[in-house]
């Protein structure tokens, strides 16, 4: 049996692997997906304290992330939209004021 | 959950994680994230968290994965700047990440102690994970974030629509 | 069983989301100039909110099992929350006519990002919190862009929400490792069992510590987390700008303080030296990099992120003249600030901003009444005596003297001499400088007057009677127990 250290380890990577991503990538797109693998990685953790602890809350705090996310992509989305309009690129550094 | 199935599991989720980051076209960054979501919902089943591993099937992979190639297409969105390109930026972040992972991992697996909880061996209430018990929590402890999510929807919404609608007023 | 349903807990909340609502169909029955209107009915509910927050402030109570609490700590937090969005309004019906944004869901947003404020104010778990600041921030990314015909605003929006989105999944991943510690998202039951504990629950819930101080670092701007802020002031409308700074970041510090010095004051040990050192770091560079800008909204972001770190040395304090001096001082805050960005609105007009420093060349000859206000403003903002920003300076200072972190509070001093050459910069050119361009603002602005008089008063007031004010922000912070 795999203990549940396993699975936060799993959980860990890939965080990290969606933060860095975050940071190196230019494409507003690609960087808001890093950003949803991290709230997976959250999610993964917290199922698994939930069954490590046989206590549901981890199970229901789910459904509000996902609710969350769901949320953060329509207006994400719509953001982009809105900034597509202006100039036709989605390079960050293409948007003057995105750089850092 | 074997250590058989686990390993090869995890390894497959996190190539395909780093299919999300490491692809230079935003679709195939796509594809690569509906596939890890999809084998994330395999290991919330052995989880025991059945129906949470079902929404996140139909509400990530599905609805929100969409939305994302929807606007992948709309855009007609070309390949991004190569990571060669932006060499200090990639070192300095990927070497803050090993670090982190690693100050985390460290004492996780070599650290005194146990996790809190009885672990994943004790056995699972058939009732475990059921919409029934889920559904329960979420309407007793948890109402008042539940009725929080009403007003955060409506807010998601109306900003949405302000700001891709074609013209103000 | 549902929990009962306790009506008194929400009013604050539902009064708000009400007001919110209303605007929205009172939206659909009006056209054009009209809708300064809706700003009317906004600010009428946010003064009824208000009212009624200060009538419950003898309420001590928790409900809906234990997720959300009603203490004199949350209902001080909710009228400044009043105060800075009714303030927001109260400016904007003379700017968004100016800048041709006639809009009713931008004063829906506004009210729906205050109940979101509300709510991290009042939570007693982190599921809570976490979804109203969610809701508040989701607003505020709207509200960056609301302006859609400008592209800094659109350009705002993004950059806005790209950080924001990080910072949340940087908080949830720590509220995730609390849960894995202790069980429990419920604030009172995480006290309750930190402790003495086994070394892996410790190390989560160090982790969990951590994250949060990064997620709402964030939120706060603190350095090196506020590449976002200056961008993002620059860009957003000027209103917007201003409820950022006077809502956002007292509702990211109400629910910072209320998690790290009460549920998490066991491990202040731990805490307090990352704080510290977050100040330091915080207040040199917002102060440094004011130092250098040609533009007066990214002077004031700097400005905002230095201010960040003044109320960071409160919180490093960690007692009750600590916790207090930072509720005064965010109340103090919220009204010099919104006042000098009433000011930068002033002066601008339809396709001409007016935002370079350059165009605040002798203004103050020519409109004394202006010159005055922001001389106020400034000079508060700097931190000289008998104005509000005086007197929060002093209690935060003293506090942390009191605690032995002198060295802080010295750092904090020499901090505050630097910001005088900046604040003073801008007063030295209205005042000194000769022949710059003739700005003339839009005449007639009734509202923008009345914002300008409240903001005014206000910062005088509270510099002259401030323990009157003061003594409210430590009877606030004592109901947390």
């Amino acid at each position: 049996m795999v203990p549940a250290t396993y699975f936060i380890a799993l959980s860990v990577i890939l965080f990290v692997i969606g933060a860095v991503g975050f940071l190196v990538r230019r494409n507003l797109i690609v960087m808001f997906m890093s950003i949803e693998l991290m709230l997976n990685a959250a999610n993964l953790a917290f199922v698994t304290f939930a069954r490590q602890q046989l206590n549901l809350d981890g199970q229901v705090i789910v459904f509000f992330v996902m609710t969350v996310a769901a949320a953060e992509v329509a207006v994400g989305l719509a953001i982009i939209i809105a900034l597509f309009r202006h100039r036709e690129t989605l390079n960050a550094d293409e948007v003057r004021m995105l750089r850092w | 959950m074997s250590p058989y199935v686990f390993f090869p599991l995890a390894a497959t989720i996190i190539a395909f994680a780093l299919g999300v980051v490491l692809n230079r076209h935003p679709i195939r960054s796509a594809l690569c994230l509906a596939v890890t979501l999809f084998l994330l919902a395999v290991v919330f089943v052995f989880l025991d968290a059945h129906l949470v591993a079902a929404l996140q099937i139909i509400v990530y992979a599905g609805a929100i994965l969409v939305l994302f190639l929807f606007v992948i297409m709309l855009l007609n969105l070309e390949a991004d700047v190569p990571l060669k390109r932006r060499r200090n930026m990639t070192l300095a972040a990927s070497t803050v990440g090993v670090i982190f992972a690693a100050a985390t991992l460290r004492p996780l697996f070599f650290g005194a102690g146990e996790l809190p909880g009885i672990g994943l061996e004790a056995p699972v209430d058939a009732a475990f994970g059921s919409a029934e018990a889920i559904g329960h929590r979420l309407f007793t402890h948890f109402v008042l974030p539940f009725e929080i999510t009403s007003v955060l929807l409506l807010v998601a919404v109306l900003g949405a629509v302000v700001l891709a609608k074609k013209r103000m007023g | 069983m549902i929990p009962e349903i306790s009506w008194t807990i929400l009013l604050p909340t539902l009064l708000v989301t009400g007001t919110g609502f209303a605007v929205l169909l009172a939206d659909l029955a009006t056209t054009g100039p009209e809708k300064d209107g809706l700003g009317w009915i906004g600010i009428v509910g946010l003064v009824v909110t208000a009212i009624a927050s200060a009538a419950l402030w003898n309420t001590q109570a928790s409900g809906f099992d234990g997720t959300i609490v009603l203490d004199r700590y949350a209902l001080f937090f909710n009228v400044v929350f009043c105060l800075a969005a009714a303030l927001t309004l109260l400016m904007s019906m003379d700017y968004l006519g100016t800048i041709g944004l006639r809009s009713g869901e931008y004063y829906a947003i506004v009210l729906f990002a205050t109940a979101g404020m509300f709510l991290m104010a009042a939570a007693n778990d982190l599921i809570v919190l976490f979804l109203g600041l969610e809701t508040m921030s989701i607003a505020a990314y709207v509200l960056a862009g609301i302006w859609r015909p400008d592209l800094r605003s659109s350009e705002a929006a993004m950059k806005y929400f790209l950080l924001g989105a990080f910072a949340t999944g940087f908080l949830l991943f720590g509220i995730a490792m609390l849960y894995g510690a202790f069980g429990t998202t419920t604030l009172t039951t995480i006290t309750a069992e930190i402790g003495p504990s086994a070394d892996l629950q410790r190390t989560l819930a160090f982790g969990g510590v951590a994250l949060l101080i990064a997620g709402f670092g964030f939120k706060i701007a603190a350095v090196p987390f506020h590449a976002w802020a200056p961008d993002v002031y620059e860009g957003s409308p000027t209103s917007v700008t201003a409820f950022m700074a006077a809502g956002v970041k007292a509702a990211a510090f109400a629910a910072f303080v209320r998690i790290f010095m009460h549920t998490f004051a066991e491990l202040a040990v731990d805490w307090r030296p990352v704080l510290a050192l977050l100040a330091v770091v915080t207040m040199t560079v917002g102060n440094l990099a004011a130092l250098k800008q040609t533009n007066i909204k990214r002077m004031l972001a700097y400005s905002s992120i230095a201010h960040a770190g003044y109320l960071l040395v409160g919180m490093v304090a960690a007692d009750s003249l600590g916790g207090a001096a930072v509720l005064y001082y965010l109340l103090a805050y919220g009204l010099m600030n919104t006042g000098a960005f009433a000011v930068v609105i002033a002066l601008g007009k339809r396709g001409e901003p007016n935002e370079s420093l350059d165009d605040y060349d002798s203004v103050g000859l020519r409109h004394p009444a202006l010159g005055l206000c922001m001389t106020v403003f400034m000079l508060s903002l700097a931190g000289i005596p008998a104005l509000a920003g005086f007197t929060g300076k002093f209690y935060l200072f003293s506090a942390a003297v009191g605690q032995g972190y002198a060295w802080l509070a010295i750092i904090g001093v020499l901090n505050s001499v630097v910001s005088m050459y900046y604040y003073g910069g801008v007063l030295m050119r209205m005042f000194m400088a000769e022949d710059g361009k003739d700005v003339q603002g839009t005449t007639h602005r009734p509202y923008l007057t009345a914002t300008l008089i409240v903001t005014t008063v206000g910062t005088v007031a509270l510099g002259i009677f401030p323990s009157w004010a003061f003594e409210l922000a430590l009877g606030a912070f004592q109901s947390l127990g």
